[in-house]
Protein backbone atom coordinates (compact mmCIF):
# COMPACT_ATOMS: atom_id res chain seq x y z
CA UNK A 1 0.00 0.00 0.00
CA UNK A 2 0.76 3.52 -0.66
CA UNK A 3 -0.22 6.02 1.75
CA UNK A 4 -0.04 9.69 0.14
CA UNK A 5 -1.66 12.19 2.96
CA UNK A 6 -1.91 15.29 3.27
CA UNK A 7 0.61 15.93 0.68
CA UNK A 8 2.00 19.70 0.21
CA UNK A 9 5.16 21.00 -1.48
CA UNK A 10 6.30 25.06 -2.04
CA UNK A 11 9.04 26.00 -4.88
CA UNK A 12 10.04 29.44 -3.63
CA UNK A 13 6.55 30.28 -2.48
CA UNK A 14 4.55 28.72 -5.27
CA UNK A 15 2.69 26.19 -4.55
CA UNK A 16 3.31 23.05 -6.85
CA UNK A 17 1.39 20.24 -4.26
CA UNK A 18 -1.68 21.24 -1.97
CA UNK A 19 -3.46 18.94 0.24
CA UNK A 20 -2.84 15.76 -1.72
CA UNK A 21 -4.26 12.39 -0.34
CA UNK A 22 -4.74 9.26 -2.18
CA UNK A 23 -3.28 5.48 -1.51
CA UNK A 24 -2.52 2.98 -4.05
CA UNK A 25 -3.50 -0.74 -3.26
CA UNK A 26 -1.35 -3.77 -4.44
CA UNK A 27 -3.10 -4.97 -7.52
CA UNK A 28 -3.86 -1.44 -8.61
CA UNK A 29 -2.58 0.22 -11.59
CA UNK A 30 -3.11 4.39 -10.53
CA UNK A 31 -3.27 6.54 -13.47
CA UNK A 32 -1.97 10.15 -12.23
CA UNK A 33 -3.23 12.36 -14.46
CA UNK A 34 -2.69 16.31 -14.75
CA UNK A 35 -2.04 18.83 -17.38
CA UNK A 36 1.57 19.69 -17.73
CA UNK A 37 2.55 21.54 -14.47
CA UNK A 38 -0.03 20.05 -12.36
CA UNK A 39 2.48 18.67 -9.84
CA UNK A 40 2.84 14.92 -10.71
CA UNK A 41 6.26 14.46 -10.99
CA UNK A 42 6.42 16.76 -7.78
CA UNK A 43 4.39 14.39 -6.17
CA UNK A 44 6.37 11.45 -7.62
CA UNK A 45 9.27 12.84 -5.78
CA UNK A 46 8.06 13.18 -2.14
CA UNK A 47 6.68 10.17 -2.76
CA UNK A 48 9.97 8.14 -3.31
CA UNK A 49 12.30 10.71 -1.44
CA UNK A 50 13.53 13.00 -3.70
CA UNK A 51 12.26 15.78 -2.27
CA UNK A 52 11.06 16.05 0.73
CA UNK A 53 7.40 17.47 1.48
CA UNK A 54 6.89 20.57 3.10
CA UNK A 55 3.85 18.89 5.17
CA UNK A 56 2.06 15.80 4.64
CA UNK A 57 2.72 12.23 4.92
CA UNK A 58 3.99 9.61 2.56
CA UNK A 59 3.98 5.56 3.94
CA UNK A 60 5.07 2.89 1.59
CA UNK A 61 4.46 -0.78 2.48
CA UNK A 62 4.11 0.95 6.36
CA UNK A 63 7.38 2.84 6.14
CA UNK A 64 7.52 6.81 6.00
CA UNK A 65 9.63 7.53 3.19
CA UNK A 66 10.67 10.48 5.21
CA UNK A 67 11.72 8.73 8.65
CA UNK A 68 13.22 5.32 7.63
CA UNK A 69 14.07 6.29 3.87
CA UNK A 70 16.01 2.93 3.01
CA UNK A 71 13.52 0.75 4.27
CA UNK A 72 10.77 2.39 2.29
CA UNK A 73 12.77 2.87 -0.74
CA UNK A 74 14.42 -0.60 -0.83
CA UNK A 75 10.54 -1.40 -1.48
CA UNK A 76 10.29 1.05 -4.65
CA UNK A 77 11.12 1.00 -8.46
CA UNK A 78 11.41 4.47 -9.71
CA UNK A 79 11.21 5.37 -12.89
CA UNK A 80 11.69 9.21 -13.16
CA UNK A 81 10.73 11.43 -16.08
CA UNK A 82 13.07 11.60 -18.94
CA UNK A 83 14.38 8.21 -17.61
CA UNK A 84 17.86 9.41 -16.60
CA UNK A 85 20.77 6.87 -16.94
CA UNK A 86 24.49 6.82 -17.38
CA UNK A 87 24.67 7.06 -20.52
CA UNK A 88 28.80 6.40 -20.72
CA UNK A 89 27.89 2.86 -19.22
CA UNK A 90 27.33 -0.04 -21.30
CA UNK A 91 23.25 -1.52 -20.92
CA UNK A 92 24.83 -4.41 -18.85
CA UNK A 93 27.12 -3.06 -16.74
CA UNK A 94 24.59 -0.13 -15.58
CA UNK A 95 22.21 -2.87 -14.07
CA UNK A 96 25.32 -4.60 -12.96
CA UNK A 97 25.53 -1.64 -10.49
CA UNK A 98 22.06 -1.02 -10.15
CA UNK A 99 21.77 -4.89 -9.05
CA UNK A 100 25.25 -3.98 -6.75
CA UNK A 101 23.56 -1.05 -4.59
CA UNK A 102 20.09 -3.19 -4.31
CA UNK A 103 22.67 -5.92 -2.36
CA UNK A 104 22.43 -8.92 -4.45
CA UNK A 105 26.29 -10.65 -4.52
CA UNK A 106 27.55 -13.14 -6.77
CA UNK A 107 25.95 -15.23 -8.95
CA UNK A 108 22.46 -14.48 -7.78
CA UNK A 109 23.16 -10.82 -9.49
CA UNK A 110 24.17 -11.98 -12.49
CA UNK A 111 21.21 -14.05 -12.46
CA UNK A 112 18.85 -10.79 -11.98
CA UNK A 113 20.69 -8.59 -14.44
CA UNK A 114 20.26 -11.59 -17.42
CA UNK A 115 16.48 -11.95 -16.28
CA UNK A 116 15.63 -8.25 -16.23
CA UNK A 117 17.08 -7.88 -19.58
CA UNK A 118 15.16 -10.64 -20.61
CA UNK A 119 12.35 -9.29 -19.51
CA UNK A 120 12.76 -5.62 -21.08
CA UNK A 121 14.29 -6.90 -24.48
CA UNK A 122 17.41 -5.87 -23.71
CA UNK A 123 19.70 -9.01 -24.32
CA UNK A 124 20.63 -7.61 -27.82
CA UNK A 125 22.12 -4.57 -26.69
CA UNK A 126 23.36 -5.85 -23.65
CA UNK A 127 27.07 -4.29 -24.64
CA UNK A 128 26.17 -1.80 -26.37
CA UNK A 129 26.96 1.72 -24.34
CA UNK A 130 23.77 3.41 -23.74
CA UNK A 131 23.79 6.70 -25.30
CA UNK A 132 24.20 4.42 -28.34
CA UNK A 133 20.26 3.80 -27.93
CA UNK A 134 17.20 5.13 -29.60
CA UNK A 135 15.34 6.95 -27.16
CA UNK A 136 12.94 3.90 -26.76
CA UNK A 137 15.72 1.89 -25.68
CA UNK A 138 17.37 4.24 -23.10
CA UNK A 139 13.53 4.35 -21.40
CA UNK A 140 13.52 0.88 -21.54
CA UNK A 141 16.94 0.40 -19.50
CA UNK A 142 15.41 2.93 -16.86
CA UNK A 143 12.21 0.44 -16.97
CA UNK A 144 14.69 -2.51 -16.02
CA UNK A 145 16.52 -0.51 -13.67
CA UNK A 146 13.05 0.12 -12.18
CA UNK A 147 11.77 -3.57 -11.76
CA UNK A 148 15.52 -5.17 -10.97
CA UNK A 149 14.83 -6.13 -7.16
CA UNK A 150 11.08 -6.93 -8.32
CA UNK A 151 9.58 -4.22 -6.00
CA UNK A 152 6.09 -4.07 -4.10
CA UNK A 153 5.91 -0.86 -5.39
CA UNK A 154 6.31 1.29 -8.75
CA UNK A 155 6.47 4.49 -9.72
CA UNK A 156 6.67 5.66 -13.03
CA UNK A 157 6.55 9.10 -14.02
CA UNK A 158 5.48 9.01 -17.89
CA UNK A 159 6.79 5.79 -18.55
CA UNK A 160 6.03 6.00 -22.46
CA UNK A 161 6.87 10.04 -23.41
CA UNK A 162 8.64 9.97 -26.32
CA UNK A 163 7.86 6.18 -27.46
CA UNK A 164 6.46 5.18 -30.84
CA UNK A 165 2.98 3.63 -30.61
CA UNK A 166 4.77 0.47 -30.69
CA UNK A 167 7.33 0.85 -27.87
CA UNK A 168 4.24 2.26 -25.91
CA UNK A 169 2.43 -0.77 -26.59
CA UNK A 170 5.16 -2.77 -25.79
CA UNK A 171 5.39 -0.39 -22.35
CA UNK A 172 1.88 -0.77 -21.60
CA UNK A 173 2.04 -4.84 -21.83
CA UNK A 174 5.21 -5.04 -19.41
CA UNK A 175 3.01 -2.86 -17.59
CA UNK A 176 -0.06 -4.73 -16.66
CA UNK A 177 1.59 -8.08 -16.54
CA UNK A 178 3.61 -6.91 -13.73
CA UNK A 179 0.59 -5.67 -11.97
CA UNK A 180 -0.95 -8.06 -10.11
CA UNK A 181 1.40 -8.35 -7.16
CA UNK A 182 2.57 -5.03 -7.14
CA UNK A 183 0.98 -1.59 -6.69
CA UNK A 184 1.68 0.96 -9.52
CA UNK A 185 1.44 4.54 -9.80
CA UNK A 186 1.64 5.98 -14.04
CA UNK A 187 1.73 9.63 -14.48
CA UNK A 188 0.26 10.22 -17.79
CA UNK A 189 -1.31 13.04 -20.02
CA UNK A 190 -2.06 10.82 -22.41
CA UNK A 191 -6.21 9.93 -21.83
CA UNK A 192 -5.79 6.84 -23.77
CA UNK A 193 -2.78 5.64 -22.24
CA UNK A 194 -4.60 5.92 -19.20
CA UNK A 195 -7.52 3.92 -20.20
CA UNK A 196 -5.55 1.37 -21.68
CA UNK A 197 -3.77 0.56 -18.48
CA UNK A 198 -5.08 1.64 -15.67
CA UNK A 199 -7.73 0.30 -12.81
CA UNK A 200 -8.36 3.75 -11.55
CA UNK A 201 -7.66 7.30 -11.85
CA UNK A 202 -7.06 10.44 -10.23
CA UNK A 203 -6.70 13.73 -11.72
CA UNK A 204 -4.89 16.44 -10.47
CA UNK A 205 -4.69 20.72 -11.04
CA UNK A 206 -2.95 22.79 -9.62
CA UNK A 207 -1.18 20.61 -7.28
CA UNK A 208 -5.34 19.51 -6.17
CA UNK A 209 -6.67 16.77 -6.36
CA UNK A 210 -9.96 16.97 -8.53
CA UNK A 211 -10.85 13.37 -9.36
CA UNK A 212 -10.44 10.20 -7.75
CA UNK A 213 -12.16 7.24 -9.78
CA UNK A 214 -12.46 4.20 -12.42
CA UNK A 215 -11.86 5.08 -16.17
CA UNK A 216 -15.13 4.05 -17.06
CA UNK A 217 -17.19 6.28 -14.51
CA UNK A 218 -14.71 9.41 -15.43
CA UNK A 219 -16.62 8.90 -19.10
CA UNK A 220 -19.88 9.11 -18.01
CA UNK A 221 -19.08 12.75 -16.95
CA UNK A 222 -18.31 13.56 -20.32
CA UNK A 223 -21.30 15.72 -21.66
CA UNK A 224 -21.69 13.29 -24.98
CA UNK A 225 -21.62 10.14 -22.28
CA UNK A 226 -25.18 8.31 -23.44
CA UNK A 227 -26.02 10.83 -26.47
CA UNK A 228 -26.76 8.86 -29.63
CA UNK A 229 -24.88 9.95 -33.07
CA UNK A 230 -26.84 9.48 -36.17
CA UNK A 231 -26.47 9.23 -39.59
CA UNK A 232 -28.91 9.32 -42.35
CA UNK A 233 -29.65 9.07 -46.09
CA UNK A 234 -30.57 12.90 -47.33
CA UNK A 235 -34.28 13.45 -46.46
CA UNK A 236 -36.84 16.57 -44.46
CA UNK A 237 -34.77 17.58 -41.83
CA UNK A 238 -37.37 19.31 -39.95
CA UNK A 239 -39.69 16.14 -40.40
CA UNK A 240 -36.50 14.06 -38.68
CA UNK A 241 -35.65 16.18 -35.93
CA UNK A 242 -39.46 16.56 -34.60
CA UNK A 243 -40.00 12.84 -34.69
CA UNK A 244 -36.79 12.56 -32.44
CA UNK A 245 -37.52 14.71 -30.38
CA UNK A 246 -41.02 13.15 -29.99
CA UNK A 247 -38.87 9.49 -28.46
CA UNK A 248 -39.34 9.08 -24.71
CA UNK A 249 -36.31 10.31 -22.62
CA UNK A 250 -34.94 12.62 -25.60
CA UNK A 251 -33.94 16.13 -24.42
CA UNK A 252 -32.46 18.01 -27.23
CA UNK A 253 -30.82 17.33 -31.16
CA UNK A 254 -28.48 18.63 -32.50
CA UNK A 255 -27.51 19.20 -36.28
CA UNK A 256 -24.02 18.22 -37.02
CA UNK A 257 -24.25 18.31 -41.02
CA UNK A 258 -27.29 18.43 -43.85
CA UNK A 259 -25.88 18.02 -46.96
CA UNK A 260 -26.69 16.64 -50.54
CA UNK A 261 -24.81 13.68 -49.71
CA UNK A 262 -26.72 13.45 -45.94
CA UNK A 263 -27.54 13.67 -42.54
CA UNK A 264 -25.59 13.37 -38.79
CA UNK A 265 -27.38 14.75 -35.87
CA UNK A 266 -26.56 14.39 -32.56
CA UNK A 267 -29.30 13.50 -29.83
CA UNK A 268 -29.09 13.88 -25.97
CA UNK A 269 -30.91 12.11 -23.24
CA UNK A 270 -32.42 13.88 -20.42
CA UNK A 271 -29.49 12.18 -18.42
CA UNK A 272 -26.52 9.98 -19.23
CA UNK A 273 -28.25 7.11 -17.97
CA UNK A 274 -31.67 7.15 -19.75
CA UNK A 275 -31.04 4.72 -22.48
CA UNK A 276 -32.97 6.27 -25.68
CA UNK A 277 -31.32 4.64 -28.34
CA UNK A 278 -34.06 1.86 -29.10
CA UNK A 279 -36.66 4.40 -29.04
CA UNK A 280 -34.83 6.49 -31.88
CA UNK A 281 -34.70 3.50 -34.00
CA UNK A 282 -38.38 2.66 -33.53
CA UNK A 283 -39.41 5.84 -33.90
CA UNK A 284 -37.25 6.29 -37.15
CA UNK A 285 -38.00 2.81 -38.50
CA UNK A 286 -41.48 3.62 -39.79
CA UNK A 287 -39.76 5.12 -43.00
CA UNK A 288 -39.61 6.98 -45.15
CA UNK A 289 -36.03 7.71 -42.92
CA UNK A 290 -32.38 5.97 -43.92
CA UNK A 291 -29.97 5.07 -41.26
CA UNK A 292 -26.83 4.42 -42.46
CA UNK A 293 -25.04 4.60 -38.86
CA UNK A 294 -26.12 4.81 -34.93
CA UNK A 295 -23.86 4.50 -32.18
CA UNK A 296 -23.96 5.35 -28.46
CA UNK A 297 -21.56 7.87 -27.16
CA UNK A 298 -19.38 6.43 -24.52
CA UNK A 299 -18.19 9.65 -23.58
CA UNK A 300 -14.48 11.61 -24.60
CA UNK A 301 -12.10 11.62 -21.88
CA UNK A 302 -10.52 14.57 -23.46
CA UNK A 303 -13.21 16.51 -23.08
CA UNK A 304 -13.66 15.56 -19.48
CA UNK A 305 -10.03 16.47 -18.91
CA UNK A 306 -10.41 19.28 -20.32
CA UNK A 307 -13.42 20.62 -18.82
CA UNK A 308 -12.27 19.12 -15.14
CA UNK A 309 -8.34 20.57 -15.58
CA UNK A 310 -9.98 23.94 -16.86
CA UNK A 311 -12.25 25.08 -14.26
CA UNK A 312 -10.99 26.30 -10.98
CA UNK A 313 -11.69 23.36 -8.15
CA UNK A 314 -14.15 24.38 -6.39
CA UNK A 315 -16.82 24.14 -9.54
CA UNK A 316 -15.76 20.72 -10.29
CA UNK A 317 -15.92 19.39 -6.73
CA UNK A 318 -17.55 15.89 -6.19
CA UNK B 1 17.41 -9.94 -1.21
CA UNK B 2 19.27 -8.19 2.14
CA UNK B 3 20.16 -4.91 2.83
CA UNK B 4 23.87 -4.18 0.59
CA UNK B 5 26.35 -3.43 3.50
CA UNK B 6 27.80 0.10 3.73
CA UNK B 7 31.42 -1.46 2.35
CA UNK B 8 29.45 -3.59 -0.38
CA UNK B 9 27.72 -0.04 -1.36
CA UNK B 10 30.62 2.41 -1.62
CA UNK B 11 32.92 -0.22 -3.47
CA UNK B 12 29.80 -0.31 -5.64
CA UNK B 13 30.05 3.64 -6.59
CA UNK B 14 33.59 3.81 -6.52
CA UNK B 15 33.57 0.56 -9.09
CA UNK B 16 30.94 2.64 -11.35
CA UNK B 17 33.13 5.86 -11.21
CA UNK B 18 35.94 4.23 -11.96
CA UNK B 19 34.47 2.18 -14.93
CA UNK B 20 33.23 5.94 -15.92
CA UNK B 21 37.13 7.24 -16.39
CA UNK B 22 38.33 4.73 -18.36
CA UNK B 23 35.70 4.00 -20.88
CA UNK B 24 36.38 7.93 -21.97
CA UNK B 25 39.37 9.42 -22.76
CA UNK B 26 39.38 11.61 -19.83
CA UNK B 27 41.42 9.58 -17.55
CA UNK B 28 43.88 9.14 -20.51
CA UNK B 29 44.11 12.72 -21.26
CA UNK B 30 44.43 13.69 -17.56
CA UNK B 31 47.25 11.14 -16.83
CA UNK B 32 49.63 12.48 -19.92
CA UNK B 33 49.04 16.19 -19.15
CA UNK B 34 49.78 15.46 -15.74
CA UNK B 35 53.41 13.92 -16.03
CA UNK B 36 53.67 16.17 -18.92
CA UNK B 37 52.92 19.19 -16.53
CA UNK B 38 55.14 17.60 -13.46
CA UNK B 39 58.16 16.98 -16.37
CA UNK B 40 58.23 19.90 -17.92
CA UNK B 41 58.54 22.17 -14.35
CA UNK B 42 60.77 19.59 -13.17
CA UNK B 43 63.40 19.56 -15.96
CA UNK B 44 62.76 22.91 -17.79
CA UNK B 45 61.99 25.38 -15.12
CA UNK B 46 63.75 23.90 -12.05
CA UNK B 47 66.66 22.83 -14.66
CA UNK B 48 66.61 19.42 -12.54
CA UNK B 49 70.10 17.73 -13.99
CA UNK B 50 71.69 21.09 -14.09
CA UNK B 51 71.23 21.47 -10.39
CA UNK B 52 73.42 18.92 -9.80
CA UNK B 53 71.41 17.38 -6.57
CA UNK B 54 69.94 13.86 -6.57
CA UNK B 55 66.82 14.49 -4.80
CA UNK B 56 63.13 14.93 -5.12
CA UNK B 57 62.70 18.47 -3.85
CA UNK B 58 62.90 20.38 -7.58
CA UNK B 59 60.56 17.16 -8.27
CA UNK B 60 57.60 17.36 -4.89
CA UNK B 61 57.55 21.18 -5.13
CA UNK B 62 55.50 21.79 -8.21
CA UNK B 63 52.74 19.45 -7.14
CA UNK B 64 50.19 22.15 -5.64
CA UNK B 65 50.75 24.32 -8.38
CA UNK B 66 50.01 21.25 -11.16
CA UNK B 67 47.04 20.04 -8.15
CA UNK B 68 45.71 23.73 -7.91
CA UNK B 69 44.20 23.08 -11.90
CA UNK B 70 44.20 19.50 -12.30
CA UNK B 71 42.35 18.33 -9.56
CA UNK B 72 39.26 20.56 -9.65
CA UNK B 73 39.34 19.33 -13.65
CA UNK B 74 38.97 15.89 -12.20
CA UNK B 75 36.44 17.04 -9.37
CA UNK B 76 34.49 19.44 -10.76
CA UNK B 77 31.91 16.53 -12.50
CA UNK B 78 31.55 14.10 -9.52
CA UNK B 79 28.59 16.02 -8.96
CA UNK B 80 27.58 18.45 -11.54
CA UNK B 81 27.10 16.58 -13.86
CA UNK B 82 24.90 14.25 -12.00
CA UNK B 83 22.68 16.80 -11.46
CA UNK B 84 22.81 18.48 -15.28
CA UNK B 85 21.91 14.87 -16.25
CA UNK B 86 19.13 14.51 -13.99
CA UNK B 87 20.97 10.97 -12.79
CA UNK B 88 21.04 12.56 -9.21
CA UNK B 89 17.09 11.63 -9.09
CA UNK B 90 17.83 7.86 -9.52
CA UNK B 91 21.15 8.24 -7.37
CA UNK B 92 19.31 9.59 -4.32
CA UNK B 93 16.08 7.34 -4.66
CA UNK B 94 18.03 4.33 -4.15
CA UNK B 95 18.49 2.44 -0.82
CA UNK B 96 21.68 4.57 -0.15
CA UNK B 97 22.87 7.10 2.41
CA UNK B 98 24.10 10.35 0.88
CA UNK B 99 27.36 9.62 2.97
CA UNK B 100 27.62 6.46 1.14
CA UNK B 101 27.47 8.07 -2.03
CA UNK B 102 29.89 11.01 -1.12
CA UNK B 103 32.46 8.33 0.07
CA UNK B 104 32.06 6.38 -3.05
CA UNK B 105 32.48 9.16 -5.21
CA UNK B 106 35.73 11.26 -3.47
CA UNK B 107 37.42 7.58 -3.08
CA UNK B 108 37.46 6.66 -6.46
CA UNK B 109 38.40 9.88 -7.76
CA UNK B 110 41.31 10.01 -5.30
CA UNK B 111 42.39 6.91 -6.51
CA UNK B 112 42.24 7.93 -9.49
CA UNK B 113 44.94 10.71 -8.63
CA UNK B 114 46.62 8.02 -6.70
CA UNK B 115 47.18 5.70 -9.99
CA UNK B 116 48.38 9.15 -11.68
CA UNK B 117 50.70 9.77 -9.13
CA UNK B 118 52.15 6.43 -9.69
CA UNK B 119 53.10 7.25 -13.00
CA UNK B 120 55.61 9.73 -11.93
CA UNK B 121 57.41 7.11 -10.19
CA UNK B 122 60.04 6.37 -13.39
CA UNK B 123 61.13 10.48 -11.39
CA UNK B 124 61.98 8.14 -7.92
CA UNK B 125 64.10 5.26 -10.24
CA UNK B 126 66.10 8.43 -12.45
CA UNK B 127 67.00 9.86 -9.13
CA UNK B 128 67.75 6.56 -7.69
CA UNK B 129 70.39 5.74 -10.61
CA UNK B 130 71.82 9.49 -10.90
CA UNK B 131 72.65 9.19 -6.82
CA UNK B 132 71.68 8.31 -4.04
CA UNK B 133 68.37 9.70 -2.22
CA UNK B 134 67.12 9.10 1.32
CA UNK B 135 63.89 6.71 0.29
CA UNK B 136 62.52 7.53 3.18
CA UNK B 137 61.72 11.27 2.61
CA UNK B 138 60.86 10.12 -0.82
CA UNK B 139 58.28 8.18 0.47
CA UNK B 140 57.07 10.45 2.62
CA UNK B 141 56.39 13.16 0.44
CA UNK B 142 54.40 10.69 -1.65
CA UNK B 143 52.41 9.97 1.16
CA UNK B 144 52.43 14.17 1.86
CA UNK B 145 51.65 14.20 -2.12
CA UNK B 146 48.59 11.86 -2.08
CA UNK B 147 46.85 13.40 1.55
CA UNK B 148 47.39 16.97 -0.41
CA UNK B 149 45.95 15.49 -3.34
CA UNK B 150 43.10 13.87 -1.60
CA UNK B 151 43.02 17.85 0.97
CA UNK B 152 42.55 19.27 -2.87
CA UNK B 153 39.75 16.93 -3.85
CA UNK B 154 37.70 17.07 -1.17
CA UNK B 155 37.43 21.13 -1.83
CA UNK B 156 36.36 20.14 -5.69
CA UNK B 157 33.56 17.69 -4.32
CA UNK B 158 32.26 20.10 -2.09
CA UNK B 159 32.12 22.66 -4.65
CA UNK B 160 30.49 20.66 -8.03
CA UNK B 161 27.47 19.70 -5.30
CA UNK B 162 27.36 24.32 -5.63
CA UNK B 163 26.28 24.04 -9.15
CA UNK B 164 25.00 22.15 -12.26
CA UNK B 165 27.36 24.01 -14.38
CA UNK B 166 31.03 22.07 -14.10
CA UNK B 167 32.71 25.48 -15.14
CA UNK B 168 31.33 27.31 -12.36
CA UNK B 169 32.49 24.60 -9.92
CA UNK B 170 35.77 24.64 -11.30
CA UNK B 171 36.58 27.85 -10.80
CA UNK B 172 35.33 28.25 -7.20
CA UNK B 173 37.36 25.35 -6.62
CA UNK B 174 40.47 26.88 -7.93
CA UNK B 175 39.53 29.88 -5.72
CA UNK B 176 39.40 27.97 -2.67
CA UNK B 177 42.35 25.49 -3.53
CA UNK B 178 44.33 28.97 -4.52
CA UNK B 179 43.63 30.52 -0.84
CA UNK B 180 44.84 27.31 1.23
CA UNK B 181 48.03 26.93 -0.99
CA UNK B 182 48.80 30.56 -1.03
CA UNK B 183 48.29 30.55 3.35
CA UNK B 184 51.58 29.40 3.82
CA UNK B 185 53.20 30.23 0.13
CA UNK B 186 56.73 32.22 1.49
CA UNK B 187 56.36 35.52 -0.65
CA UNK B 188 52.57 36.01 1.01
CA UNK B 189 53.67 34.99 4.83
CA UNK B 190 56.82 37.34 4.11
CA UNK B 191 54.25 40.28 2.85
CA UNK B 192 52.01 39.71 5.78
CA UNK B 193 54.97 39.34 8.71
CA UNK B 194 55.78 42.75 7.74
CA UNK B 195 52.78 44.07 9.86
CA UNK B 196 51.25 40.95 11.01
CA UNK B 197 52.25 39.57 14.67
CA UNK B 198 53.69 36.61 14.60
CA UNK B 199 51.34 34.10 15.97
CA UNK B 200 49.06 35.22 13.36
CA UNK B 201 51.55 34.62 10.47
CA UNK B 202 52.05 31.16 12.15
CA UNK B 203 48.21 30.39 12.06
CA UNK B 204 47.27 31.33 8.72
CA UNK B 205 50.15 29.08 7.48
CA UNK B 206 48.95 26.70 9.51
CA UNK B 207 46.11 26.49 7.30
CA UNK B 208 47.91 26.15 4.28
CA UNK B 209 47.86 22.87 2.41
CA UNK B 210 52.16 23.92 1.91
CA UNK B 211 53.08 24.04 5.17
CA UNK B 212 51.95 20.60 6.31
CA UNK B 213 53.14 19.02 2.29
CA UNK B 214 56.63 20.85 3.27
CA UNK B 215 56.61 19.23 6.78
CA UNK B 216 55.91 15.96 5.42
CA UNK B 217 58.42 16.10 2.71
CA UNK B 218 61.20 16.66 5.47
CA UNK B 219 60.97 12.67 5.63
CA UNK B 220 58.86 12.10 8.90
CA UNK B 221 55.21 11.43 9.21
CA UNK B 222 54.05 13.84 11.92
CA UNK B 223 51.06 12.48 13.05
CA UNK B 224 50.12 16.44 12.48
CA UNK B 225 50.18 16.97 9.43
CA UNK B 226 48.38 13.57 8.40
CA UNK B 227 45.77 14.94 10.82
CA UNK B 228 45.42 18.15 9.07
CA UNK B 229 44.72 16.78 5.96
CA UNK B 230 42.33 14.07 7.24
CA UNK B 231 40.25 17.18 9.11
CA UNK B 232 40.04 19.04 5.66
CA UNK B 233 39.13 16.20 3.59
CA UNK B 234 36.19 15.02 6.64
CA UNK B 235 35.01 18.58 7.27
CA UNK B 236 34.86 19.47 2.94
CA UNK B 237 33.18 15.89 2.96
CA UNK B 238 30.68 17.02 5.01
CA UNK B 239 29.84 20.16 3.62
CA UNK B 240 29.44 18.15 0.78
CA UNK B 241 26.78 15.45 2.02
CA UNK B 242 25.21 19.08 3.52
CA UNK B 243 24.51 20.56 0.17
CA UNK B 244 23.35 17.27 -1.29
CA UNK B 245 21.05 16.54 0.94
CA UNK B 246 20.15 20.34 1.01
CA UNK B 247 19.09 20.23 -2.62
CA UNK B 248 16.22 17.67 -1.83
CA UNK B 249 14.08 20.20 -0.24
CA UNK B 250 15.02 22.95 -2.96
N1 LIG C 1 12.70 22.61 -9.08
C1 LIG C 1 11.66 23.44 -9.24
N2 LIG C 1 11.75 24.73 -8.87
C2 LIG C 1 10.72 25.57 -9.00
N3 LIG C 1 9.52 25.22 -9.50
C3 LIG C 1 9.35 23.96 -9.90
C4 LIG C 1 10.41 23.00 -9.79
N4 LIG C 1 9.95 21.81 -10.26
C5 LIG C 1 8.67 22.02 -10.64
N5 LIG C 1 8.31 23.30 -10.43
C6 LIG C 1 6.97 23.88 -10.68
O1 LIG C 1 6.02 23.13 -9.97
C7 LIG C 1 4.87 22.90 -10.74
C8 LIG C 1 4.59 21.41 -10.85
O2 LIG C 1 5.59 20.82 -11.65
P1 LIG C 1 5.64 19.27 -11.96
O3 LIG C 1 5.46 18.52 -10.69
O4 LIG C 1 6.89 19.02 -12.71
O5 LIG C 1 4.38 19.08 -12.90
P2 LIG C 1 3.99 17.88 -13.88
O6 LIG C 1 4.92 16.76 -13.66
O7 LIG C 1 2.58 17.56 -13.52
O8 LIG C 1 4.09 18.42 -15.28
C9 LIG C 1 5.12 23.57 -12.08
O9 LIG C 1 4.46 24.81 -12.06
C10 LIG C 1 6.59 23.74 -12.15
O10 LIG C 1 6.94 24.89 -12.87
MG1 LIG D 1 6.17 15.83 -14.95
Amino acid sequence: MIEVDALSKTYSGVPAVEDLSFSVAKGEILGFLGPNGAGKSTTMRMITGFLTPDRGTVRVGGYDVVREPLAARRKIGYLPENAPVYEDMTVQSYLDFIARIRGFGGAQRKKRVDATMARCFLGDVRFQTIHTLSKGFKQRVCFAQSILHDPDYLVLDEPTDGLDPNQKHEVRQMIREMSVHKAIILSTHILDEMEAVCTRAIIIARGRLVVDETPERLRTRSPLHGAVSLSLAPCAVDELTARLQGVEGVDRVALLAAEGTGVTLRVFPRAPEVAIAEGIVRALGIGPFHIRSLFVEKGRLDEVFREITQTPPSATAH
Amino acid sequence: MKPSGTTAIVLAVLRREMQSYFVSPVAYVFIVIFLLLLGFFTFQVTRFFEAGQADLQGFFQWHPWVFLFLVPAVAMRLWSEERRLGTIELLLTLPVTVTQLVMGKYLAAWLFIGIALLFTFPMVLTVAYLGDPDMGAVFCAYVGSFLMAGAFLSVGSMTSALSRNPVVCFILAVVVCLFFILAGYPPVTGTISAWAPVWLVNRVADLSFLSHFLSLQRGVIDLRDVLYFVSVITFMLYLNGVLVRGRKSA
